[in-house]
């Protein structure tokens, strides 16, 4: 269905040239393919390649902010931009410059962030404040400030400060040839210093002491990624806008980080989240052109982290939901091995082990779980009438859970006086988890004190 | 060798500072009057020390006592008040080379997105120099250094796998791949497990034969004497220094850790009270 709509679709599509020209209809394929391939007119492209180089840009410095925990302060500094912006306007006004430059304008932007940074770090060193409230209150009362300024220049100031209002959510599709090569050289630079500086990077924001003590000029680089940062941060403004640019910094790097633990790959990862959601969220804005480019950017990543948190394969959620489960299905599982064991091998009755799952509070449904569990480590060898009959393999198995579970309780009533705090803890778990390690360094202890554990 | 046990300040105030003995150019490391505050409250008052080389040098005290804070003040992590420190008669910029630093293993977020391995390279960051990448040169040297601690074979692990003891021996391994002469180690022997401890002792007794020197915070006061040939016993000041044989008495330790508060300890909360304007 979509996909004839599509081909018919691009036949009258064709020839469109601005993104202004869209109407608010939902697109069609062809439109979709159009702007995601880059042939959906000039100004298009420049806006989607801009964007996507500012998401590689962010992606890439953001891990390094995010590791040395620093992730915050870009978001004092993109508010503190908005005074810098308004200030530069009316300086370039009474200067008789023309007032909406963008250089100009960025210029004010990039001071006034600095001054920001600055100012939390006056804060942080003079009082008994810490950098999260002073952040808070850069943040505040630089935005206020500008704020203020912005409504002034808009009463007072003549038609030509139209705009000044986009830095705050941002609007991507006023960017131009100019800002995409602006964009170019930007991402140039972060890429370049990130690979130049990775070793360096990565031992500061691992452990700055042995940084120093070693003779690494900490505040030297701390100065740089300061300044990848704050170079991101105004990049973005135009783009993303105040509000939000801070989380093209904060969410590709904490997307990445749950697919990997190589640094160099979480910078690559980092780099290619941000990227794509750049690239994804205006293109999209593109296509629908009442929705603001920077919100839908974000949104983009947002989508991204949602997808990895859930969805990753060692640190995801979902990844350590299952882990969790089949703990708990091999205890109970064991739980059942060491019942079989016990009365020596004869088949489990169902009433028994619906018995077992009350007693150890087992929720009915886990039962088909065990029963899967069981049969792929080999321990059931049938289900019948008379109930679960285990294997050979099971019973040597819940001979060896019997014996460490009476190895612990053992070594609990002997040690009762240094080991009371974990005696509610573990009782129940930890002869399923004891390494063999361990098993043999409870014999030795139990030994010691004339004790010995017999097979049964 | 002889043991010193200060039993009084040296200085009264007004006193005219007398001319700082000549520190030997043997000694890796001669303090001389340091004293260090944090938040204006003073940690360590008046140190004087001078290590010998060639040994293996605890540094014992109470909580709170200055250890740490001794440790930082003479690699120049904090700064320190007044006082003047020296490695082997030379400034600590020229001497850095030669000096190696354990941290606490608290100090740092273990759930770094790096392997064991990479943190060993960490060591030999400074003699590759800025911006060139670790080649497989250095590479080898880390993994030999995580053998002598017995964790070659978890190179590859991330470092959040690892467990608190192999986490220390990852530390030990970058302090090693320094390959320095003197090495400062702060609680390497805090919370790790039997087979870390051995660990540890043998890569000391390793650097003891080879002509290194190494003062470590220490916490346990049983193994002082198995383990080292010299001691500091610190609090707020040096109570006493010198061989474990001599210095390590029940009296200087009932001196260090003695019950009640010191009079340098109501002092400092004075001074940090008045700093404060609370006074």
């Amino acid at each position: 269905m979509i996909g004839l709509s599509a081909h018919l679709g691009s036949f009258h599509s064709h020839g469109r040239t601005s993104i202004t020209d869209v109407t608010d209809e939902l697109p069609t394929f062809a439109e979709i393919f159009e702007t995601l391939t880059f042939q959906a007119g000039f100004n298009t492209n420049m806006v989607v390649l801009g964007t996507t180089l500012l998401g590689l840009a962010a992606g890439v410095v953001g891990v390094f902010a995010l590791l040395r925990k620093r992730s915050l302060v870009a978001d004092a500094i993109s508010h503190a931009t908005l005074p810098g912006i308004c200030i530069a306007f009316l300086a370039a006004v009474v200067l008789g410059h023309e007032g909406r430059s963008i250089p100009i304008l960025l210029t004010g932007a990039t001071l006034s962030g600095i001054a920001g940074v600055l100012c939390i770090h006056a804060i942080v060193r003079c009082t008994r404040l810490h950098e999260d409230a002073a952040i808070g209150i850069v943040l505040s009362v630089f935005f206020g400030a500008g704020v203020v300024l912005l409504t002034y220049i808009q009463k007072n100031a003549s038609a030509g400060s139209a705009g000044l209002d986009h830095f705050i959510t941002g609007q991507a599709a006023t960017m131009v040839t100019q800002d995409a090569v602006v964009m170019v050289s930007i991402a140039g630079v972060c890429l370049l210093l990130v690979v130049l500086l990775f070793k360096e990077f990565s031992l500061v924001c691992f452990n700055e002491s042995f940084a120093r003590a070693t003779g690494w000029s900490v505040s030297l680089l701390d100065l740089i990624m300061m300044a990848l940062v704050i170079l991101v941060t105004v990049a973005g403004l135009q783009a993303v806008g105040l509000i939000l640019v801070v989380a093209m910094l904060i969410l590709p790097p904490v997307s990445a980080r749950f697919w990997t633990d190589r640094l160099w790959l979480l910078v690559l990862l980092s780099g290619l989240i941000g990227a794509s959601s750049g690239y994804l969220g205006s293109s999209v804005s593109a296509l629908l052109p009442r929705k603001p480019a920077g919100a839908v950017i974000v949104l983009a990543a947002g989508v991204l982290f949602v997808i990895s948190m859930l969805g990753a394969p060692a640190r995801g959620v979902l990844a350590s939901l299952v882990r969790r489960l089949s703990l708990n299905m091999r205890i109970a599982s064991e739980h059942l091995l060491e019942a079989a064991y016990e009365q020596e091998g004869r088949p489990i009755p169902g009433d028994q082990i619906r018995g077992l799952a009350r007693l150890r509070a087992w929720p009915l449904w886990t039962l088909p779980l065990m029963k899967l569990t069981l049969n792929r480590k080999g321990y059931l060898a049938s289900v019948t009438a008379e109930g679960w009959r285990l294997t050979p393999a099971g019973l040597a198995r819940g001979a060896q859970v019997s014996r460490n579970h009476r190895l612990w309780e053992q070594y609990l009533v002997s040690y009762a006086d240094i080991a009371p705090s974990h005696v509610d803890w573990s009782v129940d778990q930890v002869e399923h988890v004891l390494t063999p390690e361990l098993v043999a360094e409870l014999e030795h202890e139990l030994r010691m004190r004339g004790i010995e554990v017999g097979a049964s | 060798m002889t043991a010193t046990v200060h039993s009084k300040p040296r200085r009264r105030q007004g006193e005219v500072v007398i001319a700082r003995p000549e520190h030997s150019k043997e000694s890796p490391l001669s303090v001389h009057a340091m004293t260090v505050a944090y938040n204006k409250k003073p940690v360590l008052w008046d140190v004087d020390y001078d290590a010998p080389a060639n040994q293996l040098i605890a540094i014992v005290g109470p909580n709170g006592a200055g250890k740490s804070t001794f440790i930082k003040a003479c690699l120049g992590l904090v700064p320190s008040a007044s006082g003047q420190v020296e490695f082997w008669g030379d400034v600590y910029k020229r001497a850095r080379p030669r000096i190696g630093y354990v941290p606490q293993r608290e100090s740092v977020d273990w759930d770094f997105p790096v392997s064991a391995l990479d943190v060993v390279c960490m060591g030999r960051y400074r003699k590759i120099g800025w911006c060139r990448p670790v080649t497989r040169k250095h590479k080898r040297a880390a993994i030999e250094c995580l053998d002598r601690v017995g964790m070659a074979s978890l190179a590859k692990r991330q470092i959040s796998q690892l467990s608190g003891g192999q986490q220390q021996r990852v530390f030990l391994a970058r302090a090693l791949a320094q390959e320095s002469d003197l090495y400062f180690m702060d609680e390497p022997f805090a919370g790790v497990d039997a087979a870390t401890e051995r660990a540890i002792v043998d890569v000391l007794r390793d650097l003891r034969a080879s002509g290194k020197t190494v003062i470590v915070v220490h916490h346990d006061l049983q193994t002082v004497p198995e383990y080292f040939d010299h001691v500091i016993l610190l609090n707020m000041r040096v109570v006493a220094s010198g061989e474990v044989a001599d210095v390590f008495t029940q009296e200087n330790l009932q001196r260090t850790y003695g019950g009640r508060l010191t009079l340098l300890s109501e002092a400092s909360e004075a001074i940090a009270q008045a700093a404060s304007g609370r006074r």
